[in-house]
């Protein structure tokens, strides 16, 4: 007896480091975000490193102004959710209220199946395929832009969106529709005035969970985005986003330099903004559950 | 118990085949990855001729290779471009004394699209349009259009020979595409009928047009006659005097058979 309580102590102790070491980690990740970011606010000033315009990091003297690397993450991040909004709540309502057994059975697995391939594979995909496209659609002398990274990192976040969306729309209880039905509301008028307010929150963290993905996307930006670190005005213009700049430059960096610090301020930075967007989430799923009386 | 006991079998096993290779002679390399197919077929010979010995090859960019060699986490550091002060400073905190081997020279040409009509440019002509002055293919004689300007990223090795050969250390247009390899540039511009880019001359390929500079065509007779002049050195850096393999390998490297191999990867040889 006194073997297998040893034995159950053992596997308690062996789940609980487990379960302590993702904390353990993102611990030690802001630590070392912190520790190698900050002398670059020492050496060049907080407001200047956020607001200045040029990316010289290493001309003499070097210029850290990342703006334009913000800039660049906000656009294909705002492009990349006018494409998984629509297509992955679109995709969701249709699973949820009008797809047939048979159809769900094969539409889940297919739109789970896009967030298991490769980014790598996507960028590919758009340096190769999308990138001429828009050039030739636009007639531009470029196809690297904005534009391209958008679609295709849309693509990217539409499982994320959909299936969130898809578990908040099953779980609004079937008494609602029942009860809107049962005042003589259609099925649109149910859709749109019971169960879409009543999911709007699972919805909203389902979105907001699928920009987050957009805007740590790094290896997709850096291949098709066109890397260029300009601030820019339209969709059809080459962008820098943050991530593509910190992976390209990270291997040349001289370490301990002013450039390798401003390139984990950078991280800090897009960690910082992730951050954010995961803790709205948060909040408003928790919301979402008290709402529809499903936990506290 | 007897899950456990083949366990512990399975992973002393496991560590002993780690342990082995340490009784051979080992050279780690690791650094740019412009240098990188120079190591790794100067390696691969070299490890053909000698069995006793086994070298692991790694890229990761000049900069990661001169810190593993500051940190001592590799034997010889790959590099496009010479130590900084900073790195050396940190090398000698380390205890650590990097000693420059130049192994080959690499000509940096400037590539166009194939359907591009130009082919002949000053090298004030290639600086204007990368800061930015001229910004019009119909200003050099092409057809009318936007250049597309394609450059590296501004920390690559190549980007930094770049910029002291042509740019006088002048700022890049910030409109400019910067990659992250050579190969992105080349796949750019052989994309793109309005691009310009430049890469190392290893990576020239049938699908880009390189551009006259200043009358002289980039290829291994001017590069090694210095008539071309966009040109620059590659390193390998060894800490201290290199002894023992590391001694061998880039005495191998240095040889006339190992300048043979460079020669092989597209690169131009010191003999």
């Amino acid at each position: 007896m006194t073997y297998r309580k040893a034995k159950e102590k053992i596997y308690k102790w062996i789940f609980t480091i487990l379960a302590f070491a993702s904390l353990f980690f993102l611990v030690g990740i802001v630590i070392v975000l912190f520790k190698e970011g900050t002398p670059i606010f020492k050496e060049v000033g907080f407001l200047k490193f956020i607001l200045g315009r040029h990316w010289y990091p290493t001309s003499n003297p070097p210029d850290f102004g990342i703006m334009p690397l913000m800039l660049g993450s906000l656009w294909v991040t705002l492009g990349a959710s006018m494409v998984c909004v629509p297509l992955g709540v679109g995709s969701a309502l249709y699973l949820n209220e009008i797809a047939g057994f048979k159809q769900r059975q094969l539409l889940k697995p297919v739109i789970e199946l896009l967030a298991s391939i490769p980014s790598v594979v996507y960028g590919f995909f758009g340096l190769t395929v999308v990138t001429p496209f828009i050039q030739k659609l636009f007639g531009l002398p470029t196809g690297m832009t904005a534009l391209n990274a958008s679609l295709i990192l849309g693509i990217m976040a539409t499982p994320t969106v959909c299936s969130i969306s898809e578990d908040a729309l099953s779980y609004v209880p079937r008494s609602f529709r029942e009860a809107s039905f049962a005042v003589g509301a259609n099925r649109w008028q149910t859709l749109t005035q019971v169960v879409i307010p009543a999911a709007g929150s699972g919805i909203s963290t389902g979105i907001i969970l699928g920009m987050s993905r957009a805007i740590g996307e790094t290896m997709t930006v850096l291949m098709i985005a066109g890397g260029a670190a300009v601030i820019p005005h339209t969709f059809l213009e080459p962008v820098r986003p943050m991530t593509a700049a910190i992976a390209a430059e990270m291997g040349e960096a001289p370490m301990g330099g002013s450039h390798y610090h401003a390139l984990f301020a950078i991280a800090l930075i897009l960690f910082l903004i992730t951050f954010v967007f995961n803790i709205i989430a948060e909040i408003i799923s928790r919301k979402f559950r008290i709402k529809l009386g499903l936990s506290g | 118990m007897k899950k456990i006991a083949i366990l512990m079998g399975a992973a002393l096993i496991g560590l002993s085949s780690i342990v082995t290779p340490c009784f051979a002679e080992k050279i780690v390399m690791a650094g740019s990855t412009t240098v990188l197919p120079i190591a790794q077929k100067t390696a691969e010979v070299f490890m053909d001729e000698n069995p006793s010995m086994d070298i692991s090859v790694r890229g990761g960019g000049s900069s990661v290779g001169i810190t593993a060699l500051i940190d001592g986490t590799c034997d010889i550091a790959d590099s496009s471009r010479p130590i900084k002060e900073v790195e050396i400073e940190k090398a000698a905190a380390n205890g650590r004394d990097p000693v420059a081997h130049i192994v080959a020279l690499d000509g940096i040409a400037v590539v166009v699209n194939k359907s591009n009509p130009v082919s002949k440019l000053s090298k004030k002509q290639v600086k204007e349009i990368f800061i930015g002055k001229i910004s019009d293919w119909s200003q050099l004689g092409g057809n009318p259009g936007k250049i597309v300007v394609v450059s590296r990223d501004t920390s690559s090795g190549t980007f930094e020979a770049f910029g002291e050969l042509v740019m006088n250390k002048e700022k890049v247009v910030p409109s400019a595409l910067m990659q992250a390899s050579n190969q992105a540039v080349s796949q750019i511009v052989s994309q793109t009928p309005q691009a310009i880019g430049y890469v190392g001359l290893g990576f020239m390929s049938g699908d880009l047009k390189s551009i006259e500079i200043d009358g002289v065509m980039p290829s291994k007779e001017t590069v090694l006659s210095g008539k071309y002049s966009v040109t620059r050195p590659l390193f390998m850096y060894s800490n201290g005097k290199p002894q023992g393999a590391t001694k061998e390998y880039l005495d191998f490297v240095k040889s006339k058979k190992g300048q043979e191999l460079v020669e092989t990867q597209g690169y131009v040889g010191l003999k």
